[in-house]
């Protein structure tokens, strides 16, 4: 996992509200083996029109997005289904972080597992955001902070574990494969009971 | 107040604990049963291959062949009829990777084959008392037996493969308490669209509800496994019930259920369970069962329902507006009368023998509306043979329906199954989001036998009106 200490860009804003993994990455596009490669689908049903060309109503086709990695989400986003396809396909597109005012749990823990920072402001600063399309942010993930342009500055929280393995680049597998000795343990105990 | 009470969810989570969890990092959970299907887990065995790691624990795996496998007969030549060669290539792949890891798969080939939460209880590897994972949401369905269930990302089917352990943070615990008795015609797919439009598609954040009330013991298993089902659609990460006796003779006998002394002492350790008196829960909510009424979403996500007849709400804001220009649905103005195109009668929600019993009750000698095109899709190979044996498959071709071989099918609609742009869909499954049964599909999640009411009626219809005398399509003075 490419480690995520600080990163500095422009907002692309998605006002609408819960926002759905179907809505990130429909599912037809599910019979991929790969992880690879998935952000030509990202947010496809609002991307594309019926004839394939990029919808220019739709905020991320906007000129302005382009580049963003950033992404400013209306209330509990990534709602819905455990599929990891949906932040590979965030991440693929080129994003690196999620603000919103509510995340939903499964999302947040496979973004953050993949090295997608997703993480919830207050309502009234997620209101700002939302309402101010395109500023630069600067997130600094180990100090839980985000700078915005006038120098003013938001907050987050970030689970301790959670915030080392983003910003060390940790494979969480690793991690438990260290604990190797205990599941032995944990198994012959059971063994015994059972 | 006894302080060493404790709740079954405490009970689950102390059982599994390998590591305890501190503030600095997740505790180690063991994992029972890992479900696997062909979707959400080549990324997982390619991660294996690639460290050179191998399956702690094959015997703890189930794996099958649900989402994207076609619902259509062979063809001439016998072979699948795949909707793409990409679906072709991912089954093959999880064939692949379970020869080549030792995991048993109920693949094409196996009369145990089906919906990953539909075989599971089905054949007695869900049991109490345990934890079960599986790279799905609706892993919360499992819950019904009183095991700790919960969806998974590829990346943790990597973890569980490799270590058959998880690192969690224990979730929060929410008792939601239902009294007294369901009406006649009103089913646990109400109940639980009910309990989601009362907390809404996040309420249930950072919890693991837990079920409780008269309401909930008086639930058939095949009812307890809906209502649980839909947990996750209330944000929640797994939902509970208390194992008892009704669970019990559920499971005895089957296939993987302990036998003989075995099942003495696990019978022993599951009466064990249930929250003891006393415990505390960190939220409660309490309803009187008699609330539930028939009961239809009319937006795009399961939060937006209404009780069959009732008034579609006024929309509150920006997306709800947004929400029901996409379902063309007026506020004010009941759901019933809405013209169906397609009915769908499956999912790991509603395709079990009880669902398409109840939905052929209604069918029986009737013929399905010339409009409306109604899918039946078993939950396993099990159900189909049974639906069979009791000549419902012959219910639903002479009422017009297809009878279609078991699999996710138009629940996540990428086998092919798909509803067209602008189509009204009746369904039985789990999620209304926009385009989930087809791009510009629009979905009505709603009971079996509201479904079957439907497909008779061309147009969303009650149940209780279906043999009366008049026109089924026609809206009516709210009943209640
Ligand atoms: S039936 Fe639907 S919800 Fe259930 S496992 Fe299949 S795709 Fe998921």
């Amino acid at each position: 996992m490419k480690p995520l200490t600080h990163l500095r860009s422009r907002t692309a804003v998605l006002t609408h509200e819960n926002i759905d993994t179907d809505r990130i990455i429909p599912a037809r596009f599910l019979t991929t083996t790969e992880r690879n490669g998935l952000g030509r689908y990202a947010f496809n049903d609002w991307r594309y029109r019926a004839d394939g060309s990029a919808d220019p109503e739709f905020a991320l086709n906007r000129p302005s997005s382009q580049g963003c990695e950033i992404l400013v989400a209306g209330r509990n986003f990534g709602c819905g289904s455990s599929r990891e396809h949906a932040p590979w396909a965030l991440l693929d597109y080129g994003l690196r972080a999620v603000l919103s005012s509510e995340i939903a749990d499964i999302f947040r823990g496979n973004a953050l597992k993949n090295g997608l920072l997703a993480v919830t402001l207050s309502e009234a600063e997620h209101r700002y955001l939302l309402a101010h399309p395109g500023i630069e942010l600067a997130i600094d993930v180990a100090a839980g902070t985000i700078e915005l342009p006038d120098g003013g500055r938001f907050r987050f929280e970030l689970d301790a574990f959670a915030r080392h393995c983003l910003t060390q680049g940790v494979d969480q597998l690793g991690f438990l494969q260290q604990h190797g000795a205990q599941i032995d343990a944990f198994e012959a105990r059971r063994e015994v009971h059972a | 107040m006894n302080p060493s009470a404790r709740t079954l969810l405490d009970k689950l989570w102390d059982a599994h604990q390998v590591v305890a969890e501190t503030a600095a990092a997740p505790g180690v959970l063991y994992i029972d049963l890992h479900l696997i299907h062909e979707v959400t887990t080549p990324q997982a065995f390619t991660e294996l291959r690639a460290r050179g790691l191998s399956v702690r624990r094959p015997e703890r795996i189930l794996a099958t062949l649900d989402h994207s496998t076609p619902t259509t007969p062979r063809d001439a030549q016998g072979q699948h009829v795949y909707a793409s060669e990409e679906a072709a290539a991912q089954v093959a792949q999880l064939e692949l990777n379970c020869l080549q890891f030792g995991i048993d798969l109920q693949g094409w080939s196996s009369e145990s084959r089906g919906i990953v939460h539909v075989i599971g209880p089905e054949l007695g590897a869900t049991q109490p008392g345990m934890t079960i994972v599986c790279g799905d949401s609706h892993t919360s369905t499992h819950g019904a037996f009183g095991a700790l269930a919960f969806g998974i990302g590829t990346t943790e089917v990597g973890h569980v493969l490799a270590t058959q352990c998880l690192l969690q943070r224990k979730p929060k615990n929410f008792a939601i308490h239902v009294e007294g008795r369901l009406a006649p015609g009103v089913t646990a797919k109400d109940l639980a669209l009910h309990l989601i439009g009362r907390i809404g598609v996040n309420g249930g954040t950072g919890h693991v509800l837990e079920y409780r009330g008269s309401a909930i013991e008086a639930l058939t298993m095949e009812e307890r496994m809906t209502l649980c089902n839909m947990s996750i659609e209330a944000g929640a990460r797994a939902g509970l019930i208390a194992p008892d006796e009704t669970t019990f003779a559920y499971l005895q006998g089957r296939e993987r259920a302990p036998k003989g002394a075995a099942w003495d002492q696990a019978l022993a350790y599951w009466r064990t369970l249930p929250s003891d008196a006393g415990a505390r829960y960190d939220r409660e909510l309490r309803f009187d069962a008699a609330d539930v009424r028939p009961t239809i979403s009319y937006g795009t996500h399961p939060g937006m329902v209404v009780a069959l007849h009732a008034p579609v709400p006024a929309a509150k804001d920006l997306p709800e507006r947004r929400a029901l220009d996409y379902m063309r649905v007026d506020a004010g103005k009941p759901m019933t009368g809405m013209p169906v195109d397609l009915v769908f009668l499956g999912s790991c929600t509603n395709s079990r023998i009880s669902d398409l019993r109840a939905a052929a009750s209604l069918l029986q000698g009737r013929r399905i509306a010339a409009n409306v095109r109604m899918l039946v899709v078993p939950g396993s190979v099990t159900v189909q043979r049974e639906a069979e044996k009791e000549g419902l498959d012959q219910v639903f071709r002479d009422a017009g329906a297809e009878w279609r071989e078991p699999g996710c099918s138009m629940c996540i609609a990428m086998n092919g199954d798909l509803a067209q742009p602008g189509q009204l869909v009746v369904s039985t499954s789990n999620r209304n989001f926009e385009g989930r049964q087809g791009p510009g599909a629009r979905t009505v999640l709603a009971s079996p036998l509201v479904a079957a009411a439907s497909a008779l009626a061309g147009c969303i219809a009650d149940p209780r009106d279906v043999g009366k005398s008049g026109d089924t399509s026609s809206t009516r003075e709210q009943a209640a």
